[in-house]
């Protein structure tokens, strides 16, 4: 029997607790234009004095037809839409779709490949924790966390720029790998990044931690059950904070989260605090999981273990057309920028050699008619992908929870049904329960620690 | 408990209302009669050795354009299922025809289900009987029709407010 | 012509000048633009050093509308109370490219361009545009501002 103080005062202010006695609510309406509902939810609080007798919590003001838009193109123009789900993670919401297709087909990325999604995730996730801690925090109105959470967001947007090209939206996975292969000099900016982290996570722990005023706030406010939340599917650190250790990367190891060592920090309360120092410590893990896997990647630097200089893509193609083939395939060749990491030595490390998914490397491309029509075949309307008749459900660890890609092929280039399970859907469908018995202040914190994030909870 | 001893177990149990069961790329599925969900769900949930507490997923397909389904029942009714005990899982499925596309609630067994359903009445227009409060989930109220199926086109335009452009 | 046109047309500049570098934004902020926003009013891309740096969340204060993320159907009503709300002199910016077209979301839930609902000013395409590209966008309606030209 689960007893926490935190309910039984709520149950206790929504009985026969303290209430201006007079029986008539105001209903308070924080609709979707609010600084502190992240701009799109409508929570319609019945008060009685300063407590919330009943709220009801309205989504949907950012549904973007995600599941319909993935129907439309091929099984790699999901991609940028799953971007755009949880935006402050993108990439594990790319790898988690990806792989779900992976599964479908039946195929495995190479070990490189499983290394980068992992330590790319970890990056995301930390993203994900700094954004949430800062803006809830400034909603309480420690701004100068706010400032300093971002400024370490900012410094791992550039280890992600480095590696993907942007900095938010990176639609860096593919289905069979991921787009290219880390730039040179990785390791030592994310260790320079990390260490930057670290010190902006020293100053908030100092700032906000034992702090008189966060506490005051924080502890013992939006508590819910275990079985509440079990019953409501919550998962993640809302999840952890209430004593079960459920991590999606510890129940199903996938890609190299079984060759990392790393804790699962759990609380007891459930309430925001609890919340919080669930995802400061989380942070910690992340950064411990990425260094470990750098550390550990296979396949280091680029081999260049042939002879010859590389020559440039049109001469290439030439030598080809004039018939002078042999060894032709193993010259290497320069490439455009943004063709960057797409010759064959980078790609075959990071992407599943299967010629139905994949697209071959540019020297197989210009010099090969075997890759040209391969690379042709794979793009054009109506081949590409095609994964067998079917059905898949795959689920990484989001920063949130479970983040579940539920995919349906019917055979043909195009995904027959995408769906994806918002981790921030259940404890959006519970936070009447986190806040209802609290005050119409405690909303902001409460709302604060779990979260939301409109692109996954309205897809 | 494996994938293929949970199928057992319901099969066991529920005998002729698991109507057929597959593996397909490690997920283990039933399909169910729609007027034993109940029991099958409250199963999955109590059984001690089977013990699904979480109900990870609720969402439907439609299998209207499918090749080799046109003709068959049109929704698809599809919960994912996860046990924090055992951890192992387990997908549900029912069918339902277009016309008489009404599925029992599971809201009494987890809460979550209050608003899964109501995404899926939403999004593809299957009734839950017994739910406490079907609205739409995430279209405003005004809105005709149920975009999810395979015969909304993703463009058609039903503003608000503003032009219909 | 006259001294009297000298003055006024110093004033006007005056004000302009002061209006342009004392911008109280609104940050209509739905979806992924929102990051962008949020590192482009932070330390490393500060718009505080443009006068831009305090956002007012009510519409009565801010005389700038930055509607900042993809506009859905359900929320186009919210935004033209929101435009209606705030008083002249006001200015609407179209932050990311699903304000400015609907970006790549040409289906049933998306306003394709909020230009269908409230007259913009200045439009930042990208998806989401890089902080460089917002606060090019923010000189451009700063000069907007300093000449006084409004839509609406």
């Amino acid at each position: 029997m689960d007893a926490a103080p935190a309910t039984t005062r709520r149950e206790f202010m929504l009985g026969e607790g303290s209430g201006t006695g007079s029986g008539q609510n105001l209903t308070v309406g924080m609709g979707p234009a609010h600084p502190a509902m992240h701009g799109i939810i409508r929570i319609l609080a019945e008060l009685d004095g300063e407590i919330i007798r009943k709220a009801e919590v309205e989504i949907g003001y950012l549904h973007r037809a995600f599941e319909k838009d993935c129907e439309v193109g091929g099984w790699n123009n999901a991609i940028p839409y799953t971007d755009r789900l949880n935006y402050v993670s993108p990439l594990i919401n790319n790898f988690a779709y990806a792989n779900a297709v992976e599964k479908l087909l039946g195929i495995d990325v190479t070990e490189r490949c499983k290394f980068i999604r992992t330590i790319m995730s970890e990056i995301s996730r930390i993203c994900d924790h700094l954004t949430c801690v800062g803006a809830s925090s400034m909603e309480l109105g420690a701004f100068t966390v706010f400032l300093y959470m971002i400024k370490a967001r900012e410094f791992l947007w550039e280890l992600v720029e480095d590696v993907t090209g942007a900095r938010l939206t990176i639609s860096y996975g593919r289905v069979g790998g991921v787009r290219a292969d880390l730039p040179e000099g990785f390791e030592a900016k994310v260790r320079a990044a990390f260490k930057q982290t670290r010190e902006v996570l020293d100053e908030v722990h100092r700032l906000l931690t034992g702090n008189r005023i966060f506490m005051d706030r924080m502890v013992g406010i939006g508590a819910l059950s275990r079985d509440e939340t079990i019953g409501y599917a919550i998962t993640g650190p809302l999840l952890r904070a209430v004593g079960v250790g459920y991590d999606v990367r510890r129940a199903s190891p996938h890609w190299a989260y079984d060759r990392v060592e790393f804790e699962v920090p759990t609380q007891n309360d459930g309430d925001n605090y609890s919340r919080y120092l669930v995802r400061m410590a989380e942070m910690e893990q992340s950064m411990r999981i990425a260094e470990q896997a750098l550390a550990t990647i296979p396949g280091g630097p680029i081999n260049v273990d042939f002879e010859g200089r590389p020559i440039d893509p049109a001469a290439y193609v030439d030598q080809g057309k004039q018939g002078k083939t042999e060894g032709l395939l193993l010259m290497p060749i320069t490439l455009s920028p943004n063709l960057q990491g797409q010759n064959r030595t980078a790609l075959e490390r990071v992407t599943a050699h299967d010629k139905r998914v994949v697209l071959p490397p540019k020297e197989t491309a210009y010099g090969s008619i075997e890759g040209l029509m391969n690379h042709f075949m794979l793009i054009m309307e109506g081949y590409g992908i095609r994964p067998p008749q079917g059905e898949a459900y795959f689920a990484s660890e989001g920063a949130n929870g479970e983040l579940g890609f539920y995919v349906v092929s019917d055979g043909g280039d195009r995904p027959y049904r995408v769906r994806c399970r918002p981790p921030c859907l259940p404890p959006m469908a519970a936070l009447h329960r986190m806040i209802e018995g609290e005050m119409i202040a405690d909303l902001i914190p409460t709302f604060g620690s779990v979260n939301m994030i409109g692109g996954e909870l309205d897809r | 408990m494996d994938g293929a001893a949970i199928l057992e177990r319901l099969r066991a149990r529920l005998g002729s209302s698991v109507i057929e069961t597959h593996a397909q790329h490690g997920d283990h599925t039933a399909v169910v009669d729609p007027a034993a969900l109940p029991a099958a769900l409250s199963l999955c949930r109590d059984d001690a050795d089977l013990g699904f507490d979480v109900l990870m997923d609720l969402t439907a397909v439609d299998y209207q354009k499918y090749p080799g389904r046109e003709d068959g029942p049109r929704f698809e009714v599809v919960y994912h299922l996860y046990s924090l005990r055992w951890n192992h899982r387990i997908r549900v499925k029912v069918r339902v025809d277009e016309d008489d596309a009404v599925v029992p609630t599971a809201v009494p067994l987890w809460p979550i289900a209050n608003w899964f359903e109501r995404e899926v009445w939403d999004m593809f227009g299957v009734r839950f009987e017994g739910h406490p409060d079907p609205r739409r989930l995430l279209m405003y109220e005004e809105f005709v029709g149920h975009p999810l199926r395979k015969d909304y086109p993703i463009n058609r335009r039903q503003p608000l407010i503003g032009p219909r452009i | 012509m006259g001294v009297g046109s000298f003055f006024t047309s110093r004033l006007d500049e005056a004000i302009g000048w002061a209006r342009k570098y004392s911008i109280f934004q609104y940050p209509f902020v739905t979806a992924c633009c929102g990051m962008e926003y949020m590192a482009t009013a932070c330390s490393h891309y500060d718009v505080d050093r443009f006068g831009a740096g305090l956002p007012r969340f009510s519409p009565r204060q801010a005389d700038v509308l930055f509607v900042v993320g993809t506009i859905s159907h359900k929320m186009a009503p919210v935004l033209k109370r929101i435009y209606e709300q705030m008083t002249e002199p006001k200015w609407v910016v179209a932050f990311g490219v699903c304000t400015c077209t609907g970006g790549f979301y040409d289906n049933y839930a998306t306003v394709q361009g909020i230009d269908t609902i409230i007259p913009v000013d200045v439009y930042i395409p990208g998806c989401p545009p890089r902080p460089e590209s917002v606060i090019d966008g923010l000189m451009k309606l700063q000069e907007k501002i300093a000449v006084g030209a409004q839509r609406y």
